[in-house]
């Protein structure tokens, strides 16, 4: 286990979500003199909206304006250690232990109240933060504030707020981030400017297992304003007074390097051959016994490509030393402490000597190579003599060296009863792991780490544990029949891959949401129907009739080069609960016009939030199955633009319909992956229904689609 | 070689002394503290630095300073502030159109642009103009009716 291990005093009691891990009151929240909550969260803002969400809870329990509410920049001094922020976990998770935190610290300001003001404690009203007793007597929380009062252990016995009677959770708030998104305000990390900041650039190795034999750098490090090139083993770098200068220094330093090449990569044309017969580990998720003897058999095979995260803005992080013991970093990563471990691993420093603070990135999507840049500016800072460096990646590594998203076989197949209902079904895949983040292995997850003169081993990508699972993420079906689950993590991880938004749950659920379209299709059953003959759980019973409903699935009208697909999934299997149908049409390439959704996620706290996170992953789940693969030859990745990998275009958007069931009363959980399985699974039976084609192998192309008319 | 170079920046002159081959994101960013023009590829294609050059939308990563010489650059921090945000911006807020918000700059020059020329835009002129411009996170619909509802404000 990499966290750290807690006293297990027994009398110790069990706290809400992370208040367990971080169980002091002032790790989250501070009241201050005038009149304003700093609330301290572990999680960090990616553009998915949660500090304005977690300041709603915040605002809630307290009953103070939400205007009120400060979010502080996450760090490694005094925020509390939530992990990483992913896996749509931060609303439950971040979100309960704010609404416990601040319901406890509300009865700490009003004991404090009763006690000044003479009365009973369950007498006093709170309104924006004054307290008021029912003689008129009144007080407030910038009044008594005082830091002392909540520097102390939660103590878990102060219940929350009911639902029904919330006033600013179940809104949709503004987010607070985006007036300087868009006023262009300075906000991202790429903003940030120390002073005496120096401009870095590294320049990776030429290919995959490329090793460094020679350098010609006098010319380089005789250019104008260029102030050091950095060389340890393979990682090479420069640092210049002016960021164009930067640039060309890189350019310059790439084109007088020589490079030992090997080939280390399968070939591209041979991936599921690859994925079949590389070592891996077994993983017998569920096996029940199979009782009844199918009329009839079906298998079908599918997959998915690596693929990238892409984010529009590219990775960059500051680093700036004190002595040699000390470095200070500003970086977007989702995980500050989890960085700041492996940091201190491949400096040499105690983990003291890394203050890690978080500034805000472009989206990320997953694991994307913010943690490197991280490393990268360390390593260039070394030799700026006590200067900041500014470290930016270039577009072209941020597409060629980020961790990807696993390429992902799943073989499916099942017995059907004389009446067409599923009495088996078996689904086996075979994907690298998951999850290669920084902070959890016996190495550096980072990737200078592996090209310094003494390298660090790579790790191997893992999967997260159960139930949540990587490769085995949503291949359990929801639907209720006899199955056998069988997940194989190939263990040889010739292109580095870790967390991409969803994880395995997206090729799991196209693999799974397609091959019931074949199997009902088989059964001459309306999709719709079938699947809810499958499904017991009223949530998702619920869901996919809602979306159906709302996009008019009995009342559609089938035309030439037009076809309609539902799909659905519950995320993980205990998250959001997600139905899409896909409208398209097929004429010389795929045009998805409509995604209608339907969405389950419990209490909705902000749910403008909610639907803008199930409409960015609805549009982006449209690009990886129309458009996204990453290229490679046998040595190096090739799809290292936007020309050569493609993204959906504003011209190319489907329109995205979101209803959301609102259900105060239940848990609350993460929207922002609920809907990239169901969106590819619909998408693809939209494309047979209007072609009578089924395509298996995304992205779903032009070529992918003549291929399967064979 | 550094040499002068004379400019109006959101009304403003500015007077530069920089490589005239440097990139003009990098001096709006660094020399001026303009930070609203963001840097995605430096290849003319993702759009996210795109500023206004004599009242076209170009790329900043792509343009070098010597080309802006003598000229007008509007940048998104030109358009309007917190206290009296473009029509746009307005509509942006409104719409909560964006996530993370990179390509916001360059979608609101475009957009900007765009209303310039065609005060009343339909649907499809919205999403032509905005082609070139890369949105990740898919607050793509959000962006559209943003523009829409700004052009339908001021007519």
């Amino acid at each position: 286990m990499s966290t750290p291990a807690r006293s297990s005093d027994a009398t110790e009691t069990r706290l809400p979500g992370n208040l367990q891990a971080n169980r002091r009151l002032s790790q989250w929240l501070r009241i201050t003199p005038e009149g304003v909550v700093s609330l301290s969260p572990g999680k960090v803002e990616l553009g998915q909206g949660i500090i304005t969400a977690l300041g709603q809870i915040a605002a809630e329990e307290l009953d103070v304006d939400f205007a009120r509410i400060r979010v502080i920049p996450v760090n490694t001094g005094t925020s509390p250690n939530e992990g990483v922020t992913s896996g749509s976990l931060s609303i439950q998770d971040s979100g309960t232990a704010v609404r416990h935190a601040c319901a406890e610290a509300r009865a700490i300001y009003l004991a404090e109240a009763a006690a000044e003001l003479g009365v009973p404690v369950e007498t006093l009203r709170v309104d924006d933060g004054r307290i008021t007793a029912p003689n008129g007597r009144h007080t407030s929380y910038w009044a008594l504030a005082e830091d002392a009062l909540l520097d102390r252990e939660a103590t878990g016995s102060v219940a929350p707020k009911r639902p029904a009677d919330y006033k600013i959770v179940g809104r949709p708030v503004p987010r607070l981030d985006l007036p300087d998104k868009i006023l262009g305000r300075p906000r991202f990390i790429h903003d940030l400017v120390l002073p005496h900041m120096l401009h870095g650039r590294v320049v990776r190795p030429a290919s995959r297992g490329a090793r460094l034999v020679a350098l010609d750098d006098a010319i380089v490090r005789a250019m104008p304003g260029v102030v050091a090139v950095v060389r340890d083993g393979s990682f090479l770098g420069v640092l210049a007074e002016r960021e164009e200068v930067a640039v060309k220094a890189a350019q310059a330093l790439a084109q007088r390097a020589t490079w030992d090449e090997r080939d280390t990569l399968p070939a591209g044309d041979a991936l599921a051959q690859w994925l079949r017969s590389a070592p891996r580990e077994t993983n017998v998720v569920e096996e029940h016994a199979f009782d009844v003897r199918p009329a009839c058999t079906y298998s079908a095979t599918y997959s998915r490509p690596f693929t990238a995260h892409a984010a529009i803005g590219l990775s960059c992080a500051l680093a700036q030393w004190r002595g040699t013991e000390s470095v200070a970093i500003w970086t977007h990563s989702q995980g500050v402490y989890n960085l700041r471990t492996d940091l201190a691993k491949v400096l040499g420093l105690a983990a003291d000597g890394v203050a890690v603070t978080h500034v805000e990135g472009a989206g990320c999507y997953g694991h994307n190579p913010a943690d490197d840049a991280a490393l990268d500016a360390a390593l260039l800072a070394r030799a700026a003599l006590g200067r900041p460096v500014r470290l930016q990646w270039t577009r072209e590594d941020e597409l060629a060296w980020a961790p990807y998203g696993p390429a992902m076989i799943v073989d499916l197949s099942a017995g059907l009863d004389a009446s067409g209902n599923i009495v088996r079904w078996t689904l086996e895949n075979y994907s690298n792991g998951h999850t290669l983040r920084p902070g959890r292995g016996s190495t550096p997850a980072l990737l200078a780490a592996w090209h310094l003169e003494r390298p660090f081993e790579p790790p191997v990508a893992m999967n997260p544990p159960l139930p949540g699972g990587g490769t085995e993420r949503n291949a359990v079906p929801l639907y209720d029949f006899p199955r056998r689950i069988v997940c194989h993590r190939v263990t040889d991880m010739p292109l580095r891959t870790s967390a991409l938004r969803a994880l395995g749950a997206f090729a799991n659920v196209f693999a799974i949401e397609s091959f019931m379209d074949e199997l009902a299709l088989a059964a001459g059953v309306d999709p719709v129907e079938y699947r809810l003959r499958h499904l017991k759980d009223e949530r998702g019973r619920a869901v996919i009739e809602a979306a159906a409903r709302r996009m008019g699935w009995s009342a559609r009208q089938k035309a030439e080069g037009r076809g309609f697909g539902i799909a659905f999934a519950k995320y993980k299997n205990l998250g959001a609960y997600c139905a899409v149908v896909a409208e398209v049409e097929a004429e010389r390439e795929i045009r998805v016009r409509r995604l209608t959704i339907a969405a389950d996620v419990g209490l909705a706290v902000n749910p403008d939030g909610v639907a803008n996170q199930m409409e960015g992953g609805a549009v982006q789940a449209a690009s990886w199955t129309l458009k996204e693969a990453v290229k490679f030859d046998r040595r190096r990745v090739t799809s290292t633009s936007w020309e050569e990998y493609p993204i959906l275009r504003f011209s190319e958007v489907p329109a995205v319909d979101v209803e959301i069931l609102n259900r105060p009363e239940e848990r609350a959980v993460g929207a922002g992956e609920a809907a990239q399985g169901p969106v590819a699974g619909a998408i693809a039976n939209a494309v047979f229904d209007a072609l009578g084609v089924r395509v298996r192998d995304l992205p779903i192309t032009p070529e992918r689609i003549v291929a399967a008319m064979g | 070689m550094a040499e002068r170079f004379k400019l109006t920046v959101n009304g403003a002159a500015a007077d530069i002394e920089a490589d005239g081959n440097a990139p003009l994101v990098y001096v709006l960013r660094n020399d001026l503290g303009l930070k609203g023009a963001r840097f995605g590829c430096g290849e003319d294609q993702c759009g996210a630095c795109h500023v206004l050059l004599d009242g076209h939308a170009v790329p900043a990563c792509d343009t070098p300073l010597w080309a802006a010489a003598g000229k007008h650059v509007v940048t998104v921090e030109g358009l309007g502030t917190r206290g009296r945000p473009h029509r746009l911006q307005q509509a942006f807020l409104e719409e909560q159109a964006g996530q993370c918000g990179f390509c916001l700059s360059g979608i609101l020059i475009a957009a900007a642009a765009l209303l310039e020329r065609t005060p009343s835009p339909t649907e499809a002129d919205v999403r032509s103009a905005l082609e070139r411009h890369l949105c990740r996170c898919g607050a793509q619909n959000r962006t559209i009716r943003a523009v829409l509802r700004a052009a339908k404000e001021s007519a």
